[in-house]
């Protein structure tokens, strides 16, 4: 273990300004990753905001995101005291009146226990969004709080990070294998410990602009410049793509095709570690027959790109000593996913590039599951009552949340066991749900509402009766640990520097309504910092031998672990002490006992997408275009941030990206605004023509919605005009409950009108 | 006193739009008005296998280097918070000599 290097305390004086160090994540949204940032305070006011040139993984740069963070602050559309509105007043904006908290915990104190006497504590649902603080803490709110599982993440299939961590946990015993990007190091990339990837394959991932969970994305531009070379798989032409030694730009939806392909040549040309795979690895005939099932040839018929090409990424893929593997939301967005990213996992560790220096590397930091609060259930059988555990165990035991899908089902029956919702900064409607309509009618069928957010929402006007203001990361004391401190590698302190309204953090909120409600669990905790250290941070030791607390990060500005490759040849992996990996079989499982066991192939297999030119060639008639939904921008974190000038300026439109030959096919033009449509549902958006975009597929945005248009029922912020979840089909998803087609539906697309209410945007920039 | 400029190793730069936000927050400039734009080489193919895809940001006229930063011993706001760190502030000569050992193309802009 060891404490960031820093030359300063962690707050000084500048001049007029107190300057208080820290780290970001969330709200504004972003992934944990932390960028480091100084915040300049005068008289109480955030002015401004620098980049901390000490922090070692970002070294001063800052994202767009993080740079506005004083116009985030201090934005007109903040909301700062609690508000409430009538039931009977969803949807009416003028409905809403300014409440105290107490009489806003009042409210909730009061509903939760009529709800909990009427019909079992299990009729509360938390929704809770992804990567942000609050995404954190929902198991704890619900569990320890409102003692319910009903957990809900609300995106169909569990669409993000789930599938990855899920198959990482059947095929490795671990929770997700990070590029080793010299994070754990306080000298960064200059530790002695740390080599360079020669190689990197980025799939289906776009790291720069994406926030990934554990990833700072433009480390990925540091070894660029260092020589790291790149394979690129990705329908559209990215920064990485135009720079990569080989770029497959592959039909959405069919990489699992292509993982085969890759194992298969890697295998069949002796490629293959065979130290690592004798010693560490179980299945691997079983495995070996099974991708020779996949020949490079029909990969290549299937996935669109040449055959030599193939052949090539895994020849250099395996070659290069050592070689890590990005790998990214497409494995999470299909039905086929869990078996692309079995593909993944197999290739890093028939390579020997698991827990090594510069390969994929399996993290020393473990407070994921600590003081989630899954065992403070009472009584603890409730845990087997998470809606959607009869259909979807594998999924439901695996992330320990309720099935999305399963839960819309509930919410819609005539006598649906739901009667709360508490939203812990969860959009429904604008970000993760598919059939977002679907979902709004059968969220407002719950009987009381409570949403945790920063600005009015599509989802907080349209179904709900209380409004929670959170505060930003300026205004809380708390920590960031890559993936969440579930195979985490580094946390850095989040320090407190300014208060703005009445506006509360998440644990201050879990806090305060879990000592009304359950006050044996939750009255000793005066303070955040007293639950972090209690419930977080404690099972991780400082340099002498202590226990870590708050007060450490704050002192020292991060905390790193000394860290251990190829901990499966010492030992530490299992819980047992022995050599191996946390599976059944203690190795890798190249053929997944687990896999087997939950009812799915124990090898990997390729399905085409639920619609596609090949599998539905007559839907495909009619809705000719394949379109990849969720490209990421600069700007925004989901469906964050459209309120604030600085980054509407920079991306002001949603867009959709076309090849310049599907738009000559259809009359389109760059810049037109168009229609997506299929059978489920249509959205709106601008056109963009990108010659590097796959001929025959889209590449939209998502999350969007128009804070500056009409907040009230109808209009929604025109949140319908512009989902592109309208056209995600229900309950479209693979065998095991994981993966619906985000990445990979069709659609027609034929030229709109621009709104009436185009101009309002005039509104965001000068209030 | 030797000439000041911004050496860009622009092959790196991602076009992340840092240099334009951090610049009009340091100059405290309003929608539409910028102290360094980013300029882009939309994606186009040279053959089979390459493409070119670039951005360069370019210094507008109301850049001034960020002089009472560097007063202050501070680099400019862009160098700072580019995310790729492919700007580089300092006198020309240096910052010349400096490109001259780089492999690649780069770019020096003074000001």
């Amino acid at each position: 273990m060891a404490f960031g290097t820093f030359t300063t305390p962690i707050t000084w004086q500048e001049g007029e300004y107190t300057v208080t160090r820290t780290n970001s994540w969330s709200p504004p949204g972003d992934h944990p990753t932390g960028a480091g940032m100084l915040l300049y305070v005068k008289d109480g006011i955030l002015e401004k905001v620098e980049g901390d040139p000490e922090q070692s993984i970002t070294k001063g740069a800052m994202p767009i995101r993080m740079l506005s963070l004083p116009e985030y602050v201090y934005s007109p559309y903040r909301i700062l005291h609690p508000m409430k509105r009538a039931r009977d007043k969803r949807g009416d904006d003028s409905a809403w009146e300014q409440v105290s908290w107490d009489e806003a915990y009042d409210l909730i104190v009061e509903n939760v226990r009529r709800c909990t006497e009427q019909y079992g504590s299990n009729s509360i649902a938390t929704f809770v969004g992804t990567g942000r603080e609050a995404g954190n803490w929902g198991p704890t709110m619900s569990c320890r709080v409102f003692n319910s599982p009903n957990i809900v993440y609300m995106q169909s299939g569990w669409s993000c990070y789930g599938p990855r961590m899920a198959c990482t946990s059947y095929v490795l015993g671990a929770p997700y294998p990070e590029l080793d990007y010299a994070s754990q190091y306080p000298t960064s990339y200059d530790d002695p410990r740390w080599q360079r990837p020669e190689v990197i394959l980025i799939w289906g991932k776009e790291p720069l602009k994406s926030n990934p969970d554990g990833f700072w994305g433009h480390s990925i531009v540091d070894m660029y410049a260092m020589g790291t070379k790149f394979i690129v798989v990705d329908p559209r032409l990215t920064w990485e793509a135009a720079r990569a030694e080989i770029w497959l730009q592959v039909r959405p939806g069919t990489d699992a095709a292509l993982g085969m392909a890759f194992c298969n040549v890697i295998i069949s040309e002796d490629l293959y570690d065979h130290d690592f795979v004798e010693k560490w690895c179980f299945g691997f005939d079983q495995f070996a027959e099974r991708v020779q099932t996949m020949s490079p040839a029909e990969a290549a018929e299937i996935c669109e790109v040449p055959e030599e090409k193939i052949i090539e990424a895994a020849r250099m893929y395996a070659k290069a000593k050592p070689a890590a593997l990005q790998w990214g939301l497409a494995v999470d967005q299909k039905p086929n996913g869990i078996q692309m990213g079995f593909c993944c996992l197999a290739m890093m560790a028939i390579t020997g590039n698991i827990d090594n220096p510069g390969g994929n590397i399996m993290g020393a930091i473990d407070i994921g599951g600590l003081g989630s609060g899954y065992t403070d259930l009472d009584p603890q059988s409730k845990i087997n009552e998470m809606i959607g555990v009869d259909e979807y165990p594998a999924m439901v035991r695996t992330q320990q949340f309720t099935h999305p899908d399963t839960v819309l089902d509930e919410l819609e029956k005539e006598d649906s066991i739901f009667h709360m919702g508490f939203f812990t900064s969860a959009n429904a409607i604008a970000n993760p749900c598919n059939l977002p309509k679907r979902w709004e009618k059968a969220l407002d069928k719950l009987e009381f509402n409570v949403v945790m957010d920063i600005v009015m929402t599509p989802t907080a006007e349209a179904v709900c009766d209380l409004f929670l203001p959170v505060n930003t990361y300026a205004e809380r004391d708390m920590y960031v640990a890559t993936h969440y401190g579930a195979c985490g590698t580094w946390i850095g302190a989040i320090k407190k520097a300014i208060t703005v309204g009445e506006a509360k953090s998440d644990i201050t909120i879990m806090r305060e309504l879990g000592t009304r409600l359950r006050p044996e669990l939750w009255e000793r905790y005066k303070t955040d910092i007293e639950y972090i250290d209690d419930q977080k941070l404690c099972t991780l030791k400082t340099p002498d031998g202590r226990p870590l607390t708050m007060q450490d990060l704050f002192d020292h500005g991060s905390y790193h672990v000394d860290y251990e490759y190829r901990k499966y040849e010492k030992g530490l992996l299992r819980p047992d002490g022995q050599p191996g990996f946390m599976t059944p079989t203690g190795r890798i499982e190249l053929y997944s006992t687990m896999l087997e066991a939950w009812g799915d192939e124990p090898l990997p297999y390729y399905e085409e997408p639920p619609t596609s030119p090949r599998s539905t060639p007559e839907y495909a008639e009619e809705y000719p275009m394949v379109l990849s939904t969720g490209a990421r921008t600069w700007s925004y974190f989901h469906s964050e941030q459209r309120h604030v000038p600085l980054l509407r300026e920079v991306e002001p439109w949603p867009l959709v990206d076309i090849n310049p030959k599907d738009a000559d096919r259809y009359g389109l033009h760059d810049g037109d605004w168009v229609w997506l449509e299929n059978d489920n549902g249509r959205c709106k958006m601008k056109l963009s023509v990108q010659p590097g975009q796959k001929e025959g597929a889209l590449a939209s945005q998502h999350g969007w919605w128009y804070p500056e248009r009409d907040a009230s029922s109808p209009s929604l912020f025109d949140v319908y005009e512009v989902n592109v979840n309208n056209l995600v089909p229900y309950k479209t998803i693979g065998k095991l409950g994981w993966g619906a087609p985000f990445k990979c539906l069709m659609c027609k697309i034929y030229k709109a009108e621009p709104s009436a209410d185009i101009d309002r945007i005039e509104e965001v920039y000068h209030g | 006193m030797a000439k000041k400029g911004l050496m860009i190793d622009y092959l790196l730069c991602t076009g992340c739009h840092s240099c334009e936000v951090s610049c009009k927050l340091e100059k405290n400039l309003p929608t539409g008005e910028f102290g360094i734009k980013l300029a882009e080489d939309k994606p186009w193919q040279i053959d089979d296998d390459t493409w070119e895809y670039k951005w360069i940001p370019v210094p507008t006229q109301l850049c001034d280097l960020c002089e009472d930063r560097t007063a202050e011993g501070k680099v400019p706001s862009c160098v700072l918070h580019c995310c790729s760190h492919c700007m580089h502030y300092g006198e020309i000569e240096d910052l010349a000599k400096e490109m001259s050992e780089l492999d690649r193309k780069a770019v020096l802009f003074t000001v």
